[in-house]
């Protein structure tokens, strides 16, 4: 029970901090924003009639992801400053399993993500895209599996790195490459046979194409665009989640003490 | 007195390092004791701290604290110590009252609950209770971003004894404090040692703060190279002398040596007490003195003499 309540706590307090950090809301929009009313938009108007489907509505869907998936995973990088710094040291003396440290961080992370994950759908149906409220609802889940995944691949990313600097430096070339090689923004239906592997490798990959194989379900445009079934990505997930989950934990813990 | 922490032959070595940052130290601390592990940047005492409350694994020794072993049971000694880090770990973002309500949540103490009105009437009072020892009744519910250094170090401990921990650990607390603030930490942490009994463990570098300490150990790259109370530690090292002068030096001089009083300078002349009061030397001497003064040595002298002691032997 008492593991219960820290998990919460901790995810409380990562809600908490996000509201009150008024900057934080505004810089994790502004990108998202600015990819989907931007580069979507300009994708659209110059080359939307040639590829048979919309462009914004391909990029909107992509950066939903790609945002829940990163946000997520660069909130639980924040442990390797903030075990340093901050209010962390006191979560790793207090009498709660590291196992729940981290799960009330992924949980707290998702809760977070969810909040851009809000602005981003609002964004998208100021700007015309076409979602119903169905789709929204359906999309709920999703986000939360996607935020399993970006905390389980943060988690990875974080027990390996063991300074702020080093994450800092690290975390961006593990995260962008991803955003081509998961066509957050461009097509990956056909690809060179090295970036096909590597595309495939990203965990990010099925993130982006489960959601939109669950926005483009029953429309004309979804084998143009979803790579596989939304059930073929979800396992795929979940094998990536439980990997990353099982040695990201045990590293984490075994290199949390052991310095 | 019951041993609540026993160290027994502590190594630790950190990855790559050439050289143990503790080294085979051995100590106790006895309930109720205001301990001080007292050393310059380096000397091992954060790695030390950092071991006995969990966070670091230790290379080769055995640790209990509180009846518990490390290897064994940390969670156990987490639930009965309070740790406050020499970097503050406070929330900044958040009020006061959430920073204590989300420690007791960890401790599992009450329930977790998203507001204060929400949280069980005890802890309602506890948080009133805490507010007025802080004198920040107004304040309690504000983002502590405005509070002064001395404030959030105070709050940092009001909140780590929520939990009622046998025993607080404090990595050299006052740094970055200001003298006033330090002055007023220090009587409340003393005030809490008196009134609750918390065996404190105090690492520091401040020698006026180990002075108050019952038990002191000085460590020196990785080793502990003295200890005992700070009386012990000053008495052993540095005698206490009083100096002598008188107007008719010759008389004095020849008095002094047909008493078989020791002596050295040639005026004023400067008397080792060597556990004997200054009344029962002055007593002795016939010849009128013009000056008396003593000196008792303080515990920076004794830390100096030490620590160069250790320098100049390794």
């Amino acid at each position: 029970m008492n593991e219960i309540t820290a998990i919460l706590g901790i995810g409380y307090r990562d809600v908490l901090k996000l509201f009150r950090d008024k900057p934080r809301i505004f810089a994790s929009l502004i990108f998202p924003i600015v990819f989907i009313g931007a580069l979507g938009g300009s994708l659209q108007a110059n080359w939307g009639s040639q590829t048979g489907y919309n462009l914004l509505a391909f990029v909107f869907t992509g950066v939903f992801g790609q945002t829940l998936f990163q946000s997520t995973a660069s909130g639980i990088i924040s442990l390797v400053e903030d075990r340093a710094n901050d209010f962390s040291q006191e979560m790793f003396v207090a009498p709660v399993s590291r196992y729940s440290i981290i799960f009330g961080k992924i949980f707290g992370e998702t809760l977070v993500s969810f909040s851009q994950a809000i602005a981003i759908l609002v964004f998208g149906v100021i700007i015309g895209v076409d979602i119903s409220v169905y789709q929204i609802l359906l999309w709920i889940p999703t986000a939360f599996f996607i935020c399993f995944l970006g905390g389980s691949f943060g988690l990875v990313v974080l027990a390996n790195l063991n300074t702020e600097r080093t994450a800092n430096q690290i975390f961006p070339f593990l995260i962008f490459p991803q955003f081509f090689l998961a066509g957050v923004f461009s097509p990956i239906k056909e690809l060179p046979w090295y970036l096909f592997i590597l595309s495939r490798l990203s965990p990010m990959t099925y993130a982006v194409d489960f959601a939109r194989g669950i926005f483009y379900a029953g429309k004309p445009e979804y084998t143009k665009i979803v790579l596989h079934s939304p059930l073929f990505n979800l396992c795929i997930m979940g094998i990536f989640f439980t990997v990353f989950m099982i040695v990201g934990t045990y590293l984490f813990v075994k290199n949390e003490r052991n310095k | 007195m019951k041993k609540i922490i026993n160290v027994e032959n502590l190594i630790k070595r950190y990855k790559k390092a050439e050289n143990n940052a503790v080294d085979d130290i051995s100590f106790y601390v006895e309930e109720g004791a205001l301990f001080s592990l007292l050393g310059p940047n380096g000397a091992g005492k954060t790695t030390t701290l950092s071991i006995l409350t969990t966070t670091l694994a230790k290379t080769s020794g055995k640790v209990t604290i509180v009846g518990f072993d490390l290897d064994k049971n940390a969670h156990d000694i987490r639930r009965n110590i309070g740790v406050i880090f020499q970097n503050p770990s406070l929330d900044l973002n958040l009020t006061a009252e959430e920073n204590v309500r989300i420690h007791v949540i960890l401790y599992g103490i009450y329930p977790f609950r998203p507001t204060f009105q929400l949280m069980p009437e005890k802890y309602k009072r506890k948080v009133q209770e805490l507010s007025s020892i802080l004198g920040i009744e107004k304040e309690i519910f504000k983002p502590i971003k405005t509070f002064s250094g001395g404030m959030k170090r105070k709050l940092e401990i009001v909140r780590s004894l929520t939990h009622e921990p046998k025993v607080l650990f404090l990595d050299e607390p006052t740094t970055g404090l200001d003298p006033l603030s330090r002055k007023n930490l220090w009587e409340y942490l003393m005030d809490v040692k008196k009134k609750q009994k918390t065996t404190i463990f105090l690492t520091t570098h401040y020698l006026d703060e180990a002075e108050e300490a019952d038990y002191i150990c000085i460590v020196n790259r990785g080793k502990i190279i003295s200890r005992g109370t700070p009386r012990e530690i000053k008495q052993n090292l540095i005698d206490e002398y009083i100096m002598i002068d008188a107007k008719d030096r010759e008389k004095l001089t020849k008095e002094l040596s047909r008493r078989e009083i020791v002596f050295s300078l040639k005026g004023p002349f400067k008397i080792d007490l060597k556990n004997r009061t200054v009344h029962e030397v002055v007593r002795e001497i016939e010849t009128p003195l013009t000056r008396v003064s003593t000196h008792t040595p303080s515990l920076e002298e004794a830390y100096l003499e030490i620590i160069s002691q250790s320098d100049s032997s390794s």
